[in-house]
């Protein structure tokens, strides 16, 4: 077999990164998260593309998803939509069997994160999944209240004792796995929503899986809400006592 | 063995080893000052995981980062993403 010369500038020519972008009305956002994802792995050299799986969006985020095709290429971006909204799960089993890179990086069109920190991180400990936490290093938030804060840090720290993870934050999806890890897992997992989010760490651990962490300064969507109320944390709770009893 | 196994299973052996000290019931015929320690000893325990919960979440709540120039960036980013995507052609 002949030897692989890695490119000077871009060092690992073998790896490639697929971004996962399930999407539900996001009109506003997809292009701006497109346009932040192309630049981050434009400066870093990784080679990547794009996957947005729009589930019949009524806002037409499909057509914006169209024309951000023909501004940065098929290649770069590809369009993989579903009739309807069918949840996150079946999303990345989606997503995954048209994904051309070994790395699959998922995210939500939450308008975030530097992207280039997963795999500067994942090279640096070979990690079977990169996690990205608000909790840890100079990782935090922007813009919440103290009621906010303090639910956020309560119901972790909940989380901590009962599940033991070993990650410090579940329930953010700003993530990096190794594509057969994330395969084998979404196999395994069986909740939904973001209660999916945690299983899949929740498993991975104890699958023996290596996760890697990095902080993200999560600032809020710019054209949404986020909203934190009585029925989200009993959600919550009743997701996780759960994953407590099946995990 | 799921966590809730895994609790159950640490609270019954916590649960028999205090039972067997304060009432001593393999007759082991043990000091009272034995006896009188174990005695309290579930209510303590959770007593001081109780402000340990308090003081653990309200440090970390205390602590945790507030990202302005994260925020800062976004929006200049923000910015620069729509006029450079209404340069090459995006209708929004």
């Amino acid at each position: 077999m002949a030897s692989r010369r890695g490119n000077a500038k871009t060092g690992e020519q073998s790896d490639k990164y697929s971004v996962l972008l399930p999407t539900y009305n996001e009109r506003e956002n997809l292009p701006l998260i497109v346009w932040l994802l192309v630049k981050y792995f434009g400066e870093s050299g990784y080679n990547y593309e794009i996957i947005v799986i729009d589930d019949g969006s009524p806002d037409g985020t499909l057509q914006i998803a169209e024309q951000l095709q023909k501004i940065y290429g098929a290649d770069k971006i590809l369009l993989r939509p579903r009739a309807k909204k069918l949840g996150l799960g079946t999303a990345y089993i989606h997503g995954i069997k048209h994904a051309s890179g070994n790395f699959v990086i998922i995210m939500d069109a939450d308008l975030s994160h530097h992207v280039s920190t997963l795999p500067l991180k994942q090279k640096e400990g070979g990690y079977d999944l990169v996690s990205g936490t608000r909790y840890r290093g100079d990782g935090g938030v922007y813009g919440w209240d103290l009621r906010r804060k303090l639910i956020s840090r309560g119901a972790n720290f909940v989380t901590q004792v009962l599940l033991r993870p070993g990650a410090s934050d579940l329930t953010g999806s700003f993530r990096l796995y190794k594509k057969e890890v994330l395969e084998k897992l979404v196999e395994q997992c069986v909740s939904k929503g973001y209660v999916f989010q945690m299983e899949m760490i929740v498993r991975a651990r104890q699958l023996g899986y290596t996760v890697g962490e990095v902080p993200i300064s999560f600032v809020d969507r710019v054209y949404g809400e986020s909203k934190l109320g009585g029925n989200e944390i009993v959600s919550f709770l009743k997701g996780l006592l759960t994953l407590f009893a099946t995990t | 063995m799921t966590k809730l196994l895994e609790w159950l299973l640490g609270v019954s052996l916590i649960g028999v080893a205090w039972g067997l000290v304060t009432f001593d019931l393999l007759d082991l015929q043990l000091p009272p000052q034995y006896r009188e320690l174990a005695w309290p000893m579930p209510v303590y325990l959770l007593v001081v995981f109780g402000c340990y919960s308090l003081a653990t979440v309200g440090y970390r709540v205390a602590t945790f980062n507030d990202c302005e120039d994260a925020a800062k960036e976004l929006q200049a980013q923000i910015k620069e993403a729509k006029e450079d995507l209404k340069k090459k052609g995006l209708k929004m």
